[in-house]
C-alpha cells in the first residue's frame, strides 16, 4: 500500500470516490504522522484526534451513500486564528489562554460543510504578527527543509505568520491547511517551504470568526502541496457571508477548471521596482526563469512600472499596527482568556496585557496607539492611507493598460535560520521579508506564491503572480504553467 | 520624528500595557527604529490624494435592521475568567 499521507488532495479525493481508500484510514494515517513527527516541527499546537475520527467516519458514511462533498474525507490543518467550536483557538497568544469558542468561523464551517476533516490547530506568529513564526507563544516552528537536506545543518524558520500551516503541509502532516495573509503571511511561508499559497482578493473569503489583526488587510487563503489543491481548497473556503459586510456577494467560480488552459496572448507585467538593491543573484535568476517559462507558453512579457512600490512597506507599518491596536483593545482580561489581577481595574488591564502579549505584539500595539494619538494622526495614519491610494492606483494603471497579471519573486531570500540575531535585534530587517508581498495586501489584490526552484544549497524559492481584483482563475491558470515547468519540490526526509 | 522615554510611557498607558523602566528603554530603541523606517513616506507627494477608505470597488452591503441572533448569554460568558449569573465580573470600579 502506498503511503496515504503522500497523496495530494486531488489524488485522495479520487481514491476516496472510487473507494480504493477509506476516509477513516486516511485520517488515521495523518494522525499517526502527527503523533510520530510533529515534535520535529512544532507545527500543530493542538490535535483534535477524536473529532477527526468522528468526522472521517461521517465522511465514510456519506461516501457510501453516494453523497460526498467537494472535500469529503480530506484531513486539514487549521491555523490557530480560525475560531473552531470547542477547540483550541488562541492565535498562538498567551492572552487567549484556554479560549474555546462557542462558534465556528465561516471559512472553517464552509470546509466542514464540504466534508473536510479537522486534524487540529496550527502554530503561527502571535496574532499573525511576524514573518518567521518565532513570535508564537508556543515556540518556533521548524522548516522541514534544511540546507543540503542535512539534519546537522541549521534549523530554519518556515516563514510566517502561517509557519505551522506551511511546515505541516510540506512535511505531510496534513493534506492541506488554512492560512491567512495580512502582509505576506500565506505567500512568504509557502515560498520558504516549497508549497503553494494563495491570498485571494480582499473580500473573497469571509473574515467572520477569524481573530482580527488588521481588518482592511486580513484575508483567508489555503496553503497546499500544488496548484490544483489550492484551487480545490479556495473554492470551498470562499463564499459570500451575511456576517461580514466586507465579504463580497459574488459567486465562487470553479477554480480547478481554470488549470490547464492556455495562457497564449496573456500580458504579464514585470515591474522594474521589484529589482531591489542587494537582491541575491539566485532570486534574480529565478525571476528570469519564470519570465522565460511564461514567454515559452505564449504569454507576452511587458515591462511595467509601479512607482510607489517602495512606500508600501512603510505605509503598511502604520496602517497595520493602527488597526491592530484597535482590534487588540478587546483583550482586557474580562471577556476571555488570561487575567492578571491588579490594584484596580486599570491595573488589572495593564498587568494582563503586559503578561499576555509578547514583545512583537506589544511593539505593534504601541506603534499603532502612537500613530493614532492626538496630534500624530494626520502626519502618520492619514498620510499612510493616502500613500495606499497611490499604491493601488499604480496597479490600476497597469491593468487599465491591458496587463493581465504581474510576475515577481515571492521573497527576497530563501528561509533563514531560527534565532537570526540581526533580525531579532532590528524589527525592520524582519519586515523586509514582506517587501514583495505587502503591496498586494495594500491594494486588496489576489496573489499566489508557487515554488519555482531551489537555491544552490537546496532550499526552495517561489515566484509570485499578482492578479486583477477577483482574477483568481487566471492566477491558478498561470501558476499551473509555472508549476508544470518547474516541477514539484519535496524536502529530503531528515526526520 | 522619534519618541523619548516619557512618550513611550505615555503611549504604553494609552495602550494599557504596563511597562517598567527597563522595558520602556528597550522599547524606545525599537519603536524609534520603526518610526525612522516609516519616515520615508514624507518623500511622497500626497497633494490632492484621497485617503483610502475601501480597498475594493464595491458598495458595502446593507441589511435590514432587525434582530437575527440572540439568547446566547451562556455562550458569551463561557470563556470569561470570572463570571456570576451571566455577568462579567471585574474589580470594583465605584467606591
Amino acid at each position: 500500500m502506498t503511503d496515504l499521507t503522500s497523496l495530494t488532495i486531488a489524488e485522495a479525493r479520487d481514491q476516496l470516490a472510487n473507494k480504493t481508500i477509506k476516509a477513516s484510514e486516511l485520517t488515521d494515517a495523518y494522525l499517526a504522522a502527527i503523533e510520530q513527527d510533529n515534535s520535529n516541527f512544532n507545527a500543530f499546537v493542538a490535535v483534535s484526534a477524536e473529532k477527526a475520527r468522528e468526522m472521517a467516519a461521517n465522511s465514510d458514511t456519506r461516501i457510501a451513500k453516494g453523497e460526498p462533498g467537494a472535500l469529503e474525507g480530506i484531513p486539514l490543518g487549521i491555523k490557530d486564528l480560525y475560531a473552531t467550536e470547542g477547540v483550541h483557538t488562541q492565535a498562538c497568544s498567551h492572552i487567549l489562554d484556554g479560549f474555546k469558542p462557542r462558534y465556528e468561523s465561516t471559512v472553517t464551517a464552509n470546509l466542514w460543510a464540504d466534508g473536510a476533516v479537522m486534524l487540529g490547530k496550527l502554530n503561527m506568529d502571535e496574532f499573525a504578527m511576524g514573518s518567521s513564526n518565532e513570535t508564537s507563544y508556543y515556540g518556533p516552528v521548524t522548516n522541514p527543509w534544511r540546507a543540503g537536506g542535512d539534519k546537522s545543518s541549521a534549523a530554519l524558520v518556515p516563514g510566517g505568520s502561517s509557519g505551522g500551516s506551511a511546515a505541516a503541509v510540506s512535511a505531510h502532516l496534513c493534506a492541506g491547511a488554512t492560512a491567512s495573509d495580512t502582509g505576506g503571511s500565506i505567500r512568504q511561508p509557502a515560498a520558504f517551504t516549497g508549497t503553494v499559497g494563495i491570498k485571494p482578493t480582499y473580500g473573497r473569503c469571509s473574515r467572520w470568526g477569524m481573530v482580527a489583526f488588521a481588518s482592511s488587510l486580513d484575508q483567508a487563503g489555503p496553503i497546499t502541496r500544488d496548484v490544483r489543491d489550492a484551487a480545490i481548497m479556495l473554492k470551498s473556503m470562499a463564499s459570500p457571508d451575511e456576517k461580514d459586510t466586507t465579504c463580497i456577494d459574488l459567486p465562487v467560480p470553479d477554480y480547478e477548471a481554470a488549470i490547464g488552459g492556455s495562457i497564449k496572448g496573456m500580458k504579464i507585467g514585470i515591474p522594474k521596482e521589484y529589482r531591489i538593491d542587494g537582491m541575491p543573484e539566485e532570486i534574480e535568476a529565478l525571476w528570469q526563469q519564470g519570465i522565460d517559462w511564461l514567454r515559452d507558453a505564449g504569454a507576452e512579457i511587458v515591462d511595467i512600472s509601479l512607482p510607489h512600490t517602495k512606500y508600501a512597506l512603510p505605509a503598511y507599518y502604520i496602517v497595520a499596527p493602527a488597526e491592530a491596536s484597535s482590534n487588540l483593545a478587546r483583550y482586557d482580561g474580562v471577556k476571555y482568556g488570561l487575567r492578571v489581577d491588579g490594584e484596580d481595574i486599570a491595573d488589572m488591564y495593564m498587568n494582563t496585557r503586559a503578561e499576555g502579549f509578547g514583545d512583537e505584539v506589544q511593539r505593534r500595539v504601541m506603534v499603532g496607539t502612537y500613530v493614532l494619538s492626538a496630534g500624530y494622526y494626520d502626519a502618520y495614519y492619514l498620510r499612510a492611507q493616502k500613500v495606499r491610494t497611490l499604491i493601488k492606483q499604480d496597479f490600476e494603471t497597469s491593468f487599465n493598460d491591458g496587463i493581465d497579471m504581474i510576475l515577481t519573486p515571492a521573497t527576497p531570500s530563501a528561509a533563514f535560520a531560527i534565532g537570526d540575531e540581526e533580525m531579532a535585534a532590528d524589527p525592520v530587517k524582519m519586515f523586509l521579508n514582506d517587501v514583495f508581498t505587502v503591496t498586494v495586501n495594500m491594494a486588496g489584490l489576489p496573489g499566489i506564491a508557487v515554488p519555482a526552484g531551489l537555491t544552490g544549497n537546496g532550499l526552495p524559492l517561489g515566484l509570485q503572480l499578482i492578479g486583477r481584483p477577483f482574477g483568481e482563475e487566471a492566477l491558478f491558470q498561470t501558476a499551473g504553467v509555472i508549476e508544470q515547468a518547474a516541477g514539484h519540490f519535496n524536502p529530503k526526509k531528515w526526520w | 520624528m522619534s519618541v523619548d522615554i516619557d512618550t513611550v510611557k505615555r503611549v504604553a498607558n494609552l495602550a494599557r500595557i504596563k511597562v517598567g523602566d527597563a522595558k520602556a528603554s528597550e522599547m524606545q530603541g525599537k519603536l524609534n527604529g520603526i518610526l525612522g523606517f516609516v519616515e520615508q513616506l514624507n518623500e511622497v507627494d500626497i497633494k490632492g490624494v484621497e485617503p483610502m477608505t475601501s480597498v475594493v470597488d464595491f458598495a458595502m452591503k446593507k441589511r435590514v435592521d432587525e434582530i437575527t441572533d440572540g439568547d446566547k448569554a451562556e455562550d458569551i460568558v463561557a470563556n470569561a475568567p470570572v463570571t456570576d449569573d451571566h455577568f462579567f465580573m471585574v474589580p470594583k470600579v465605584i467606591e
